[in-house]
């Protein structure tokens, strides 16, 4: 007799199918940061730009195609892409900007479907059959993909990559494949095509690790993954990944496009540029991280209840802390206390590579705080005592990174060109003007301050 | 050792003594409870410590035989607790402790009594007061203590001693509860500040409301050094008759965060609710307020609308009798959002058949104290009308 569990027959779920259409839509903005500040730079049209950590252990977030031409590209260091393309105009981020045209894309993206998936500032996948198009031909897909390409340009002046396929996967890599400024459909039935000639590594979940594994068993394009068993693959991967890999490998596919889930977190992280051991100046910092979190919490009307603390140790283990509050609380102080001692429960001895703040179970409502309600009338010394040990001193000095936008009562906007020695160099122009001239001034001019991006 | 005690007289000392043994000792003498036969008289002395808190009740028993032991607190806790209505008999056999008990019989080993530290002396008396009264008004106050151990200031019960008058407050930053009352101070026009931790403190008060007074004896910081605070309480268990409980707990270390200033001299605006109604009606539109998401609340002329949930979540309103009075210009409405938790603890702890909540603005604390100042209240201006319990709301921003 045999037991249910002998009996058990190998589990095939059944295989994921492709629509039979190219429907879905991953609309992928160029060089997006660098972008953005070549439009609102204009003396910076057509030169490398490298948007990233300016410090010594900072990395590239996105350099123009100016600049890649000189072999710089996203998360090389800092150091590294000065020494290949020191002509670059090495800037700061300037996420509020980024965001704000970001927004835009979205709300753009949003007109075609309610199913718009977001995958990070510049980038979002959507799903055309829920948006009522009456023609998903190949042909009707390229017009609607041109439309928005033309919609973008007008109101963000930017561009965008757009590529269309029967799946996530492969409207990704369609959108991929014709970078910059891209437009390609893959026709449902030419997935097989599009895919064979590929590395591998163009697969979602192949990292250095599995492709390595994968070149040991002679795996170098998705053709070559495609054309194994898939036991084979298995047994170099494991079972979930293997065979989630094997899927993909043959363009089967089946996620579906998730409208934008409300953001479950918000946090701050900084890779140090020499690791940090010293406990005081670890929490003085995560006391800034929990300002900067809270600053953007509000900005975003958020509270949290949830504060944890991530770490990064020298041998790159990575540990996250957290700690639960009894109601959501948008205060600063608090999570810089959460933070602190979360912070202190860890071991620091050997140094920290990285620090993050984040707070999570995020909430519309806060519950007020009597001791913080507005310290004008709220008993300061209350404060004092609250505060065992002072929050270290905001910078009272603006800070003048390279990008800044900044605004002179003389000479109207302009961006931060380098700063140092007491003296800040800014170049006047937007967007709108034609490039425009650049001047010093002492960091102490009160006549100049850090100033909002632009927006439309 | 050997003695012979009523079975009901024993379990509840042993409870008490009992009650404040650490869960996890950091050494493990400190789970016993030292019992001490005869020492004093034909009279049992049952104690416990943990370095923070001290407990010792006193019993009558028989003594055949002085002597003491060491046994596991809590193990001789739940032995009393389920033993037959017969005496009990504990004798010490070598390095055992028997309990008889009708047909019952434990065997116990005992821990090394030589190694138990000393309980702290109890301090000198600073006072008296009537323990139903303290009680109350212990958890009145105990309810808006912090629970968050990073904050350990707040965790505590300030009690501010000024002369015949005592003031308990406590906050967790959330809301505030201050009690004023009077007691028989030992010396006239003395004055003293504590810091108690809040939890120890209602234990305590809860335990003592036998007999009619409990004495509290202090000596703060000031004088025994810093982080050497002590106050200790002594008074008689809920059957009375059963001798002297005293306790004695370290005081907290920290300056206390100046509450007086948050409790303002006027109100713009005040509503009056009748109490248990209102307790009703907010816990059943909390139903809907999971993780103790806002109950907002909206008053008019004669009504108070209760409402909960937002958007596509599950939504509850009910609205109830009022009265609503603005002191300055007339106002159509007023509403405020409360954490319905915080809101309950208030309104239970204000103890009184109305409640008068007082606002100034939405985002400014609200003061809920008992309502409807009745004549004779006037006269003990000691008891409920001294209570006020701040509390801070909710401000939305969707």
């Amino acid at each position: 007799m045999t037991t249910p569990a002998a009996r058990r027959a190998p589990q095939s779920a059944p295989l994921p199918r492709p629509r039979g259409e190219a429907s879905i839509l991953h609309a992928d903005l160029d060089a997006f940061y660098a972008a953005v500040e070549q439009r609102d730079k204009p003396s910076l049209r057509g030169k490398p730009v490298i948007v990233g950590g300016t410090g010594g252990r900072g990395v590239v977030a996105t350099a123009s195609y100016e600049a890649r031409e000189f072999g710089v590209h996203s998360a090389m260091s800092a150091v590294e892409a000065r020494a290949r393309c020191p002509k670059a105009a090495f800037l700061s981020p300037r996420f509020d900007a980024y965001q704000a045209t970001s927004r835009v894309i979205m709300d753009l993206l949003r007109e075609l479907s309610p199913l718009v998936e977001p995958l990070s500032l510049d980038e979002a996948y959507v799903d055309l059959a829920a948006g009522g198009h009456p023609d998903l031909s190949d042909d009707g897909v390229r017009a609607i993909a041109a439309a928005l390409k033309e919609r973008v340009r007008e109101r963000t002046g930017l561009t965008v990559s757009v590529g269309a396929g029967s799946s996530k996967l492969i409207a990704k890599i369609a959108s991929d494949l014709d970078k910059p400024n891209g437009l390609l459909v893959i026709g449902a039935g030419d997935e097989d095509d599009a895919l064979r000639g590929l590395p591998v590594t163009r697969l979602p979940g192949v990292g250095p690790a599995t492709s390595a594994r994968l070149r040991a068993i002679g795996v170098n394009l998705i053709g070559d993954l495609a054309a194994l068993p898939e036991a084979d693959v298995v047994a170099a991967l494991g079972r979930t990944h293997g065979r989630g890999l094997w899927l993909l490998a043959h363009g089967l596919d089946d996620r579906a496009v998730v409208a934008e889930r409300e953001s479950k977190s918000v946090s701050v992280e900084d890779t140090f540029e020499h690791d940090i051991a010293d406990l005081n100046r670890l929490s003085a910092i995560a006391d800034a991280m929990a300002r900067r979190v809270v600053d953007r919490m509000r900005r975003a009307r958020l509270s949290g209840r949830t504060v944890s603390v991530k770490v990064r140790l020298p041998d790159f283990t990575t540990l996250t802390r957290s700690a639960t509050l009894p109601a959501p609380t948008d205060d600063a102080r608090t999570v810089a206390r959460l933070a602190r001692q979360l912070l202190g429960d860890v071991d620091v001895s050997a140094g920290l590579r990285l620090l993050g703040v984040g707070v999570s179970g995020l909430s519309d409502w806060t519950q007020g705080d009597l001791f913080a309600a507005d310290t004008d009338d709220a008993a300061p010394e209350a404060e004092a005592a609250l505060e065992a040990e002072p929050a270290t001193a905001a910078p009272t000095r603006p800070s003048y990174p390279p990008g800044r936008d900044v605004h002179h009562d003389e000479f109207g906007h302009g961006w931060v060109q380098g700063a140092g020695s007491g003296w800040v160099t800014v170049r006047f122009e937007t967007r709108d003007t034609p490039p425009g001239k650049v001047r010093s001034f002492r960091v102490t001019d009160s006549r100049l301050q850090p100033a909002p991006p632009v927006t439309d | 050792m050997k003695f012979q005690v009523e079975r009901d007289v024993f379990a509840e000392a042993v409870a008490w003594a009992a009650r404040t043994l650490p869960q996890r000792p950091p050494v493990p003498v400190l789970a016993g409870l030292l019992l001490e036969a005869g020492s004093t008289g034909g009279a049992l002395a049952l104690s416990s410590f943990d370095y923070e808190v001290s407990a010792n009740a006193e019993i009558d028993v028989t003594v055949a035989e002085p002597g003491r032991a060491l046994v596991s607190g809590r193990l001789l806790a739940e032995i009393s607790r389920s033993l037959p209505a017969q005496p009990v008999d504990v004798t010490v056999d070598g390095a055992r402790v028997v309990l008889s008990c009708g047909s019952a019989r434990f065997t116990l080993p005992t821990l090394p009594v030589d190694d138990y530290p000393t309980l702290p002396d109890m301090p000198s008396t600073a006072g008296t007061i009537g323990a139903d009264v303290f009680a109350t008004a212990v958890s009145q106050v105990a309810v808006a203590a912090g629970r968050d151990d990073t904050l350990p200031v707040l965790t505590g019960v300030r009690i501010e001693i000024e002369d015949d008058r005592v003031t308990l407050a406590a906050t967790d930053r959330y809301r505030l509860a201050v009690r004023e009352l009077r007691w028989q101070p030992e010396r006239a026009g003395m004055s003293a500040v504590a810091l108690v931790p809040a939890r120890t403190l209602a234990d305590t008060a809860k335990a003592l409301t036998g007999g009619a007074q409990v004495s509290v004896a202090l000596s703060t910081g000031d004088d025994a050094g810093a982080g050497q605070g002590l106050i200790g309480f002594a008074g008689k268990g809920a059957a009375g008759q059963h001798g002297e409980r005293r306790t004695t707990t370290r005081l907290l270390d920290g300056e206390y965060v100046k509450y007086r200033s948050l409790l303002p001299d006027n109100c713009a605006a005040y509503a009056q609710v009748e109490t248990a109604s209102f307790v009703e009606a907010v816990k059943r539109v909390a139903l809907v307020a999971p993780r103790n998401t806002p109950v907002r609340l909206t008053f008019t002329a004669d009504q108070v609308l209760l409402e909960a949930g937002t958007g596509e979540d599950a939504q509850a309103s009910e609205s109830l009798d009022s009265l609503f009075e603005s002191n300055d210009a007339p106002v159509e409405d007023f509403s405020i959002a409360f954490n319905p938790a915080y809101l309950l603890d208030g309104l239970q702890a204000v103890d009184a058949e109305t409640t008068r909540l007082e606002f100034t603005t939405p985002t400014k604390p609200a003061i809920l104290r008992g309502g409807k100042e009745s004549e004779s209240a006037a006269h003990e201006q000691d008891l409920r009308n001294d209570y006020r319990y701040l509390l801070m709301p909710v401000r939305l921003s969707g």
